[in-house]
């Protein structure tokens, strides 16, 4: 099942998330970044039904970018949480999307930010958040190991942990992830936690 | 699965002389997940009137940003705050209104009416008021709240004696509820001051 979940350290925030994209009990890929970059200080960790996924995602990229280009300023992280929070409430009762998200943000103001955000929108900020069976393992591995301030080494190696007792202990445990990093220096791939590599595409 | 008790809350309101309390715990759950320990369950509309929403978290949170921005026209027209009494008929035109496909949400609401009366009310999700001269609670934990209020509630209880009855009432009546607790948050509000604290309780 899929497994997301993220964490706030000293000056950057993590998000780390599973590959593969899964119909029922076939692996169509896995090697499926669901870790989409918002805007240069954003990352969104989506987790859910995939059409809702990329859909609701990429509206809310473009939405953000829009803002941007309007004011002429980005927008805060807080802002974007609250307003993808009121594009899945409004949606709720008419046209749900089954999407939940974990929004790892930096602001030159507030520092870096994490927000847990329900696909029945419920919103919360947060120092570490997780959806997904992986949520009962890394959760319980982050309430052990995490402290406020953590050096972007420690909060890796908090991440490897929680991978770790993700392949170890979950049944259906997806083999891949990517982990994203979000700091003063904007979003970024971090890394990538490869146990199965696709087949190479065989060229025309 | 009880849509009232996918988060988990517990909400108490309690008059006291001249003076009242309001209180909630701070878990924010999903079924049997904690998410969350630092939930603001209470909101401030202005100085004497406060107001607390139990039940779904996202209807919580919706029904707080409309209130919110009813009170702020209201502001805004008649250029005074809003009395206790009308903000109770506010929140129960705005929950029946939608009759048919309710807010999943049981509010409490507590102000300093006129000649600094208390005035204490709760509802049900679609708006039917209930005025009470004491107490009254809302929640997953409103049983036990029930009966810890009865026998420990007294009449015209000084700021600092409703401090200490609210508190008790509230922890040992989460303690019998798994789905609420992980602390608790007080407001003790007089003419003069409004007095915020936060409770250690049972931290699970």
């Amino acid at each position: 099942m899929e497994c997301v979940f993220g964490l706030v350290g000293n000056g950057f925030a993590i998000v780390a998330a599973d590959t593969s994209a899964v119909h029922s009990i076939l692996v169509h890929k896995s090697n499926e970044d669901k870790i989409m970059v918002l805007d240069s200080h954003k990352l969104i960790a989506a987790s859910g039904e995939s059409g809702d996924r990329v859909q609701f995602t990429e509206y809310i990229q473009k939405n953000v970018a829009l803002y941007q280009f309007r004011n002429g300023i980005p927008l805060t992280t807080a802002a974007a949480a609250n307003f993808t929070r009121g594009e899945l409430a409004t949606a709720l009762r008419k046209n749900p999307y089954f999407v939940n998200i974990l929004l790892a943000g930096y602001d030159k103001e507030t520092g870096p930010s994490l927000y847990y955000i329900d696909y029945i929108a419920t919103l919360h900020k947060v120092d570490k958040g997780a959806f997904g069976y992986g949520s009962y393992f890394s959760l319980s591995m982050m309430d052990r190991h995490y402290h406020s301030g953590m050096t972007v080494e420690e909060a890796i190696d908090l991440v490897d942990k929680c991978i770790m007792e993700i392949r170890s202990r979950l049944v259906v445990a997806p083999p891949n992830f990517v982990i994203k990093i979000v700091d003063k220096d904007g979003a970024r791939e971090y890394a990538w936690r490869e146990s199965v590599k696709d087949a190479a595409v065989a060229s025309a | 699965m009880q849509i009232f008790e996918y988060n988990g809350s517990a909400l108490v309101a309690m008059v006291g002389k001249n003076c009242f309390a309001i209180a909630s715990d701070r878990r924010l759950g999903v079924q049997l997940q904690t998410i969350a320990t630092d939930f603001q369950r209470i909101s401030k509309i202005h100085d004497r009137l406060f107001f607390g929403l139990s039940g779904l978290a996202t209807d919580a949170q919706t029904l707080y940003q409309r209130l919110v921005f009813r009170h702020k026209l209201y502001q805004l027209r008649e250029e005074r705050d809003m009395k206790p009494e009308t903000f109770a008929n506010l929140v129960s035109a705005l929950l029946y209104e939608k009759r048919f496909g309710p807010y999943f949400c049981q509010p409490v609401i507590a102000g300093l009416g006129d000649e600094d009366k208390p005035f204490i009310c709760t509802m049900d999700s679609i708006g039917a008021k209930e005025l009470a001269k004491d107490f009254v609670v809302a929640g997953t934990a409103s049983e036990s709240l029930y009966g810890a209020c009865e026998s420990m509630f007294k009449e015209d209880m000084e700021p600092e004696e409703l401090f200490e009855t609210v508190s008790q009432a509230l922890l040992s009546s989460v303690d019998r509820d798994c789905l609420s607790g992980w602390g608790g948050h007080v407001y003790v509000v007089t003419p003069t001051e409004v007095k915020e604290r936060i409770l250690k309780g049972r931290m699970d």
